[in-house]
């Protein structure tokens, strides 16, 4: 069992006038499945591909299994990577692909046979050892791709946005194999996504980033129900959001008696936290219903005609485009923020 | 193309079949030449094969034509095969090894080392011709296997065409291998390599071939006769002096000087071909 620690890891690409990273430091326990979130261009890459050792770490500290690594080649960090295009090696079979790093370190072939075919059972790749990459599907390829790393056994595994070759089904149904291999072999892990979705199913630990800054750390779920800064509110949940500038968010929050809120707060409700309520204090133009099969996302206009509000609602009942629906929320279920910094202001439905 | 109109197809296949012959008709004539006799050849060619074709071969792999100033055929055609190969080989092991450092290594003056090998490629050995004999004179390189092969193996060609592919090949694939502990020269040659292997394929016919049809630099450095090869042979038939050349024997040699060039394209093309038509990622 192994634990990822970094220390106020900072990146700066060279010839860069800001720095990617900036300083970052958090600390991923045993047998974790820790998710780097956030979009594109956040550093979220640059930070897994340092720990796995392709990238220089300009500054800081990062230690594998109480081991510093900063400057150990990849080979010797004792972690194994699943990349976003699988990298399997066009032409090796699948058993060479998988024991290619173990040849490396030398070891036995009978040793090898024996825990590549040990990890192809798992994975349910045996009948497929003496195939190419070219001959497998998507799925499999991204199958084999785990088995590579899988079999050293490493401390660490590390996935660069595994999944995002995938069609949607299959991601699904993959993701929940990653899980619950993850979850048998016990082995730490980081996991890339921009998927927020991907993202709130798999971690243990849910890491949001932006601009190369840690906005939230926390579970899943913690996360969603208290999302530290709007950045992180509009990031987690799908649909995302509804945020109300001040003056809009007024109404909503002198209703729910938040007295705070009348003037310089913005408020955020989830599109699931709203529900129909006759007389409510939101009156809603709705513009488009979205059948999503046991709910529907009611997209309206506020009556000031400019904030546009998302409801997640169930049921047949649902009003047609141009018709006003009034909507309620429970004051518990309202997330105050900072009109200026963003931050979560702590009183929401208290 | 998917009509079927007779006459199209007609006009279609006496085109090609017509130009196929123009190719082919060359190399029939040297064939049927070199089953005659001296003088059935002289006195007008015939244009099916003869009955000397044993004898001819026989005397052109056995004796060789002394009076023509030129070794037994089969010592040429042994220098010409290691001059192709040391060349081939050379070339592609030069090549692939000077592409690897400039895409995967970062050194000073890297630009520089691409453009000054790129440059290259407008000097051929024609154009260097006086400067590279002096220096293989020099270093006491005339009359052997290292003259004839070493000046002509720095290929910028090949070099050009291996960068390219290696900057085709994904980043991702270099640090999964790193990731999996293989040095550079392991990736290089468990990765790089093999991956390459068409293009391999392909330029060892190109090169080989380059190799085989050297004609001016052979002649320039060797004096030595054990050194000919054998395109200098066949020219030092046709000039055969005073005599009257052997159009018989000329022939004979000509036909047997294709055979390893043929043999290598039919060796190499399953190679290219296949590789062609898989598709590799």
């Amino acid at each position: 069992m192994s634990d990822i620690r970094l220390r106020n890891v900072r990146k700066v690409y060279p010839g860069a006038a800001e720095a990617t990273i900036p300083g970052l430091s958090l600390d991923i326990g045993a047998g974790e499945l820790c998710v780097l979130v956030g979009p594109s261009g956040c550093g979220k890459s640059t930070l897994l591909r340092m720990v796995a050792g392709l990238e220089e770490v300009t500054d800081g500290e990062i230690n594998i299994a109480g081991r510093q690594v900063n400057d150990l080649e990849p080979a010797r960090r004792d972690i194994s990577m699943v990349f976003q295009n699988y990298a399997l090696y066009p032409h090796m079979t699948v058993h060479g692909n998988m024991a290619y790093g173990l040849k490396n370190r030398g070891m036995p072939k009978a040793e090898i046979a024996e825990k590549v075919g040990t990890a192809a059972r798992m994975l349910g790749l045996a009948d497929y050892l003496d195939r190419k990459p070219r001959q497998l599907s998507g799925g499999q390829r991204q199958r084999v791709a785990m088995g590579r790393a899988i079999v050293r056994e490493p401390a660490a595994f590390l996935f660069d946005e595994p999944l995002s070759n995938l069609d949607a089904k299959l991601r699904v149904k993959t993701r929940v194999e990653i899980r619950d291999l993850q979850q048998r072999l016990g082995t730490t892990s980081i996991y890339v996504t921009h998927d927020q979705q991907e993202a709130m199913t798999l971690a243990d630990t849910l890491v949001v980033m932006n601009a190369g800054r840690v906005e939230q750390i926390g579970p899943p779920m913690e996360i969603y129900a208290r999302p530290a800064s709007l950045f992180v509110a509009g990031f987690i949940g799908s649909p995302p959001m509804n945020v109300l500038a001040p003056g809009t968010g007024a109404a909503l929050a002198t209703a729910a008696g938040i007295e705070r809120a009348a003037g310089h707060a913005v408020v955020g409700v989830r599109p699931e936290d709203l529900r129909a309520q006759p007389g409510g204090p939101l009156a809603v133009t709705v513009r488009v219903v979205e059948r999503l099969g046991a709910t529907a996302n009611v997209h309206g206009v506020l009556d000031d005609g400019a904030s546009e509000v998302i409801a997640s609602l169930s049921g047949t009942d649902l009003p047609g485009p141009g018709e006003v629906m009034h909507l309620g929320v429970n004051p518990a279920d309202l997330h105050l923020f900072d009109h200026a910094s963003g931050q979560r202001l702590e009183c929401a439905g208290a | 193309m998917v009509e079927r109109r007779p006459l199209l197809l007609f006009i279609q296949h006496a085109v090609l079949i017509f130009g196929a012959a123009v190719f082919v008709f060359p190399i029939y004539l040297a064939f049927i030449a070199s089953t005659h006799t001296a003088r059935e050849v002289n006195s007008g060619l015939p244009l099916l094969p003869g009955g000397q074709m044993f004898d001819n071969y026989a005397t052109v792999l056995g004796e060789g034509l002394s009076t023509a100033g030129a070794p037994p055929i089969g010592l040429m055609l042994m220098n010409s095969t290691i001059m192709a190969l040391a060349i081939t080989l050379g070339k592609l092991v030069i090549s692939l090894l000077s592409s690897f450092a400039i895409v995967y290594f970062k050194f000073p003056f890297r630009v520089l080392a691409f453009w000054t090998i790129f440059i290259t490629l407008m000097l051929p050995v024609e154009v260097r011709i006086l400067p590279t004999y002096e220096v293989v004179a020099q270093l006491g390189m005339l009359n052997s296997y290292a003259g004839l092969s070493v000046p002509l193996i720095a290929s910028a060609t090949a070099t050009f065409l291996f960068r390219q592919f290696f900057m085709t090949v994904p980043d991702e694939l270099t640090e999964a291998a790193r990731i999996d502990g293989a040095g550079p020269m392991k990736f290089f040659r468990d990765i790089l390599v093999p991956l390459s292997r068409t293009n391999i394929a392909a330029l060892f016919v190109i090169l080989f071939i380059y190799g085989w049809n050297q004609y001016l630099w052979p002649l320039l450095v060797t004096t030595d006769e054990s050194y000919y090869t054998i395109v200098m042979g066949i020219q030092r038939m046709v000039n055969a002096g005073e005599e009257t050349p052997q159009w018989h024997l000329i022939m004979t040699t000509a036909i047997l000087a294709l055979v390893p060039p043929v043999v290598v394209i039919l060796g190499m093309q399953r190679l290219f071909v296949r590789g062609l038509v898989e598709v590799e990622k």
